[in-house]
Parts: C-alpha cells; structure tokens; sequence
C-alpha cells in the first residue's frame, strides 16, 4: 500500500492481547491521519463520560500517510490521542523527532491501547513482533534513563523509544509522553492516560521500506518545498528560533507576564531569543527529514544551574521566564530541563507555577501552604522546587498536579479568578487582551486553551487586523486556519513549515495524491479538514460541552492592562466574546448554541454522528437563545 | 601521489544537524526506497552533536583486506570500495574491519554495501539542507584546516593587541 501502511496494531493491556488488523481505509481517507485519524478512532472505543484516567479511555498512536517519508520537517512525526484528563474533551498531542517514522517503517499507521495492566509494562514493537515487556525496573525512571536502559536491554541503540516520566506514573495531569531527550507530545495529559495503563514506555524498530505512489512526482515536489523552506517563511526557526517571539511579544503588549497580568515584562531582553542564542546555544539540531532545522540546544555552563541542557521554544521560555515573573535564564533553561526529567509539559506547568505565585502574592496562598516557600514573583529558586513538588506530588505539589482549574477548585478563596485555562487546559503564551482574533480561536479550540489549533494570532500580530476591536470577518478567519491545522496535524507535517504551504488545501491535496495514489481534490482535502473540526466538536459536545465553555480564561476578561503600553486598558468583554461566536458558529453552520448542523454533518458524510446532535438541536427549538451584542 | 587526491565525502560536524537527508536521498537513489536503514552514509547523533559519515576510501583499506573471499575490492584509481555481490556472503569481517562504520549489511540482500560516490555526483551532496557534505579530499581539507589556524592565530594576535 503506498502512503498508507495498511496496518493497525491493536494492545489490550488488561487481557494481555495484541492482534493486528487491516487499517480501516474509509475512515482513513476521510481522516488522513495524524490526529485527524486517532481521534475519530478514540470514539469507537469510548462510552461518553468516561473518566480520562479509567482503563475505559482508550491511548490512540498514530502516524500519518508522509511519515517515514522525507517529506521537508514531516514524514517524522506521531500523535498521541484520547479522552484528556485535564479538559474531558477529545485531546491529542504531537511530537516530531524520529520516534514516528521507525514506527512507519515497522508497519503501522495506528497502534490502539486499551485497558490498563496489572504491572508496569512496556510495549516492544520490533517489525512483525510486538510484545509486552516488564517495565519494573523502569519505573521512577525519567524519559532518558527509560530511553537508554531499553536500548540497553534491547542491545540496539538506534531503537526509538517515547515514554513518561515519573510525573505520568503518579498520574500528574499535565504528564507528557516524551522522545528523543526533548520532543514531547505535551499537551492534554497524554502521559497521564499512559501512566493510568500502567504503561511506561513505547519501543520501536522498523526495518521496512515506506512505499508511495509516486516517487518522481514526490521528489520534484519536494525539491520545491526545500527552496521554500529555505526561504523568509522559515527564517525565524532556522535563525532565532521561536524564543524570538519574546521581544515580538513585548514591543506590542501580548507578552503575558506574571500570570497575565502585565502585557510586557520588564526583563525581557534577559529571557529573549536574541540573548540565548548569543550565550547559551550550544547547537542546532534537526528532526528526521528536515531541511529547517530548529532544535536551539541550550547549555548552562556555570552557576547554580551548571550543566542544565534544554531545547529553547518560545513558549517555554515564556511559560517559566515572564509568566513568572523571571528574567533568570539559566533558571528558565533548568526548569524547561526539569519538566523533561519528570516528563511534564512545559506550557501547563509553567501556567501553574505562575498562578501558585499569583495566589500567593495575593495571600490566598501562605508560607504554611507552600512548605515555607517564598513563592513570589520573581524567584528563580521558588520556582524549581515548586516544579519539583509538582512532579513528585509532595506538599502543594501534589495539589498542583491536578492542573491549574483542578488546583483553583480545591484551594478555593477565589483563585479560580487567577487560573488561566480554558475548558481546563491551562493557557498558551498569547495575551489575548490585546489580540481579539486569537482570543476566538482559543475559546472554540476544542482541545482547551490552545494557540497550535488556529494560529490566530497570526493575523493581530502581523497586522492584518484591528487586534484590539472584534467585527465581522473574524470567524471566516478562524475557521479557514482551524481546518487547514487539522489537516497539518494529520499528514503529519510540523506547524513551523504552515507557511510553505501558499496554496493550504490545494498543496495539501496534490502531496496527498503523490503519496498514495487515491483521489483527493482540493475540495475533499477542504472537507476533511473541515469535518476533522466538527468531528472534535461533537465528540466534546457528546461529553457535555456547551456554548458557556467557549469563552477565555476569567483574567483575561477581569484585568485589563495595567501598564503603560500599547496594549494598556485592552481587556476581553463578554459581548465581544458572543459577536465572535455568534459570527463563526453562523460560518461553521452550527447553531447559536454551537452544535454543528444535521445538514452541516450531511454535507461532511458524517452521517453516524447525526445521533449525537439530534437530541442537542431538539433541547433548543428556537435555534438557541437570542443575542444580540456589538462590539 | 595519485591516492592523496582520492575524492571522497566529507561531513563536517559544525555544519551537520543529523537531519537524516543524506540517508533519505541515498536509499532513494540506490535502492528506490524510503528507509535510512539502505543507505550507505549513515547519521550519528549523540544530543547535541550530529555527524554524517561515509567511507573515507582509506589506503589500503581494512574492509578489503579484511575480506577473505576478495568480494571487497578498492578501486586502483578512484579508490572506491568495489563489492562483489557474488562472492560476498555477508560474513561482517569488513564492517568490524572499518572503524567507520561506512560499511553496512544490507537488511535485504545480506551482502555488504558502500558509498561508490554516485559516479562522482553524490546525491547525498546535492541534497544537504546545510552543506555540511562535500565530495572532497585530504588534501583540500588540510588547506582548510591550515587557513583556519591561520585566521585563528592572526585573530588571536589581534585581540592581544586591543
């Protein structure tokens, strides 16, 4: 089979079974792949209202039809999807690196994990035998030491493996699931589904050739897209890396700073692109494939932090550097370290340090509470040992590895007005006070809080727009980058080359055809990238979700910028927040209440979930309450 | 004076990412496949330092000598490694014999394969996103190193100087 490798490894974990069987091609080409594929697979094997970290929560890998291919910044990644235990909506997260190609290369393009193990086990995919191993002596173990002991065990060092740290073992709910030292698939708590399984980690060798319809066809493409990428739509990853968007961030007030208080930090520069990549990057490295290059390897090479090596993204950086209040990067570099060591994300955890700070500069949180912890703004020192807490689970660490919405709810004194999430995902580094467009992406982002699903900052802070006004047109926007992400993250192609793709579906259509020969027009690569969407959308509404949850985080609606800045007094408003969802359910072809239409879910083929939306439309014969609110 | 000119290719690891383009593009030309497990350069990472190598066309090369069924000969003039699928039988004397490990077996065919320089036009070069690969010799490579201590002195002295 060409692009496809027509395979799906099915894991029971609780019987001890593991079957393969053929990849059901329908839902393949309706899917593609990626993330699009593994979440449409979640809900085969999921009841509605299940709970995330029960054996009934199903762990979804896949690659896509470019994997194992080297198609440029692509052909190298995998996603991990299931229901999240952070948000309960769909979750799914993406990692690149090398780990997804080997597992192309050893005949899958899905591997289903159901159940949960009576001990710790790891998966061993080596081509045609898979089996499950003892993973006893892995466990306490972070991501490096489990990656080099299976090499060890195995006796091949070029095995790939992707695993939790200590953090998914005792189940913290930002747990990542990480390969290759620093590629993690971070967000929506996909490490905590695999530690509730009992999981550890997923070993992969793959001997195969990956096969695709058109060699002639692909290379001459992809000559194309090399020239692109070396051209000015890359520049940022290849020069500064996105730690550049820290100074971006600044100049215009959208740098979110000491738990999204301030738009712009005053120690920026210390924490800025431009100042790492002078002082501590040691090299740049690639993922499998790709001409881009972006991986800043940074090294500490003395003082209190010596020795610490971690990848530098923006918004790392900013999650543990302005978030919180720190212009100490060697502290910033450990902390992103840290959460590779228990095997956290970076974003989420940095959300929750910042908002424990929050909290205890506003006395809701006290020295009894934090172990005698100075955990003010600014201290390096207090931030490390929270995030250690954290992702052992000791003190108020324990607490705060519930996720920032969980922890608000079970501190309680108003603190929930300082837990910056969405739908429980705790929030991305985008002020979105000062860039309405985004502020509509990320409330309908159906994973939580979530710049990666729509890129719509994009259009505010490149000036497209007005980004501190909402007015008509904003929704077509979102929409229009909504779909086209979800079909980036099903190939699966890295977001950093989006914008080597002029032609979006067009592009995306004509590399879909090079690798596997079926037929795909732009129209139909169009709709499935629009029924990936509304296929999200319902698996959340089937768990209850409403209008009232697409909204943003309490702060960003309560706060308005305090400084003197460019951005000073922009603030979210609820009426701005409802002209912006009316506009884009109306474009989606939902109903005011958000619910994607039964001629909208006939126009996709989506037939099967027509059962899901019946009853949601019937509640609200009127279409919905009325709203009627400008600007 | 002939064999100091031998061409071969030359990855240096300031400029390689260990991006696996090479191995890509060399499965592809050689055996019209996706799979770095058949290409005859092959990428090292060790985080975060990457290198790509190939056969280095040694003088009198171990590989060959190793070879006790003379299946892995070196070409007089060009000094590329000449495999004869015939008469190797995938008995690995050559790959232990290379301290490069740019002699591999080959997953399917079981018998050896080398980097044979593409006639001269290595896809691999072509295709390096970083020009870290170029088809070179020793010679040239001495001049490069000779230039850069050079510079690297005179810079010295200048900073002295200031």
């Amino acid at each position: 089979m060409n692009g496809y490798s027509g395979q799906t490894l099915i894991v029971n974990l609780t019987k001890k079974t593991i079957e393969t069987k053929p990849t059901d091609m329908e839902l393949a080409k309706k899917y593609i792949g990626g993330i699009g594929l593994a979440m449409r697979l979640v809900y085969d094997y999921i009841e509605a209202g299940v709970d995330p970290l029960s054996p009934n929560n199903p762990l979804i890998l896949a690659t896509g039809p470019v994997g194992g291919t080297m198609w440029p910044t692509a052909g190298n990644g995998h996603v991990f999807a299931a229901k999240s235990p952070l948000t309960n909506t769909i979750g799914e997260s993406k990692a690149h690196g090398f780990f997804g190609a080997e597992l192309k290369r050893a005949g899958y393009d899905v591997v289903i994990i159901l159940g949960k193990s009576d001990k710790p086990v790891y998966l061993w995919i080596d081509d045609d035998s898979v089996q499950l191993m003892d993973a006893t002596f892995l466990w306490g173990k972070t991501p490096l030491e489990t990656e080099e002991r299976i090499k060890k065990e195995l006796g091949d060092s070029n095995i790939r493996v992707a695993s939790i740290g200590p953090a998914g073992e005792k189940l913290v709910r930002i747990a990542a699931i990480i390969n290759e030292i620093s590629r993690a698939c971070g967000r929506c708590g996909m490490g905590t589904v695999m530690g509730s399984k009992n999981m550890k980690a997923i070993a992969v060798r793959g001997s195969g050739d990956v096969t695709i319809a058109d060699v002639e066809g692909f290379l001459d493409f992809c000559k194309v897209f090399y020239e692109r990428a070396k051209g000015p739509k890359t520049r940022k990853y290849r020069t500064l890396g996105t730690a550049e968007n820290i100074l971006t961030h600044n100049k215009i007030g959208s740098l979110p700073t000491r738990n999204f208080t301030n738009a712009t930090f005053e120690g920026a520069e210390k924490v800025s692109g431009e100042y790492i990549s002078e002082r501590f990057v040691d090299n740049i490295v690639a993922c499998g494939g790709c001409p881009m290059r972006c991986e800043h390897v940074a090294v500490v090479s003395d003082g209190a932090y010596k020795g610490s090596i971690a990848r530098m993204e923006y918004e790392s950086v900013w999650a543990f550097g302005p978030n919180c209040g720190i212009d100490n990067i060697e502290g910033v570099i450990k902390a992103i370290e840290l959460c590779n060591v228990y095997g956290m994300d970076t974003i989420s955890c940095g959300v929750i340090v910042g908002f424990a700070m929050d909290c205890f500069e506003n006395k809701i949180l006290t020295k009894k509470d934090t172990d005698g912890i100075e955990l003010k703004f600014g201290n390096t020192e207090a931030m490390i040992k929270i995030i250690k807490m954290m992702g052992e689970r000791t003190g108020l660490g324990d607490i705060l590895a519930e996720g920032v919405k969980r922890a608000a709810e079970k501190i309680g004194k108003g603190s929930d007005k300082l837990a910056n999430h969405i739908k429980g995902l705790e929030m991305t580094g985008y002020d979105v006070r000062g860039l309405k467009t985004a502020a509509l992406g990320y409330a309908v982002s159906f994973r939580g809080a979530d710049h990666n699903r729509h890129g719509a900052y994009g259009f505010d802070v490149g000036g497209q727009v007005n980004r501190f006004i909402v007015e008509k047109g904003r929704g077509v926007l979102v929409k229009k980058r909504e779909d086209f992400y979800t079909i980036i993250d099903s190939f699966i192609l890295c977001k950093f080359s989006r914008g080597l793709y002029q032609n979006d579906h067009e592009d995306a259509a004509k590399l879909y055809r090079i690798l596997t020969g079926f037929d795909m027009t732009t129209e139909d690569m169009r709709k499935a990238g629009e029924r990936i969407s509304n296929y999200a959308r319902i698996f959340n509404i089937r768990e209850g979700f409403t209008r009232k949850d697409d909204t943003v985080p309490i702060k960003s609606m309560t706060t308005p910028v305090p400084e003197d800045c460019v951005a000073k007094g922009a603030v979210v408003k609820q009426k701005e927040i409802d002209f912006l969802l009316d506009e884009y359910y109306e474009i989606r072809g939902w109903t005011k209440e958000g619910v994607p239409t039964i001629e909208k879910l006939k126009e996709l083929d989506m037939e099967e979930f027509i059962k899901v939306v019946k009853p949601k439309i019937a509640a609200t014969p009127t279409g919905g309450s009325k709203r009627k609110s400008g600007r | 004076m002939v064999t100091t000119r031998k061409k071969f290719i030359s990855a240096d690891p300031k400029k390689c990412v260990g991006c696996q383009i090479c191995e890509y593009v060399c499965a592809l030309e050689k055996d019209k496949v996706f799979n770095p497990l058949k290409s005859r350069i092959r990428t090292v990472r060790l985080y975060p330092k990457n290198l790509a190598l190939a056969c280095r066309l040694c003088e009198d090369a171990p590989c060959g000598t190793a070879c006790p069924r003379k299946a892995v000969e070196q070409a007089p003039e060009t000094g590329v490694i000449l495999i004869d699928d015939e008469k190797c039988d995938g008995c690995g004397w050559c790959i232990e014999a290379c301290e490069f490990g740019a002699i591999t077996l080959h997953p399917e065919s079981k018998v050896v394969v080398c980097c044979d320089l593409c006639d001269g036009e290595p896809v691999c070069v072509e295709w390096c996103p970083e020009e870290a690969l170029e088809l070179t010799t020793t010679d040239v490579l001495a001049q490069k190193a000779r230039i850069s201590a050079t510079k690297k002195l005179f810079q010295a002295t200048v900073e002295t100087k200031s």
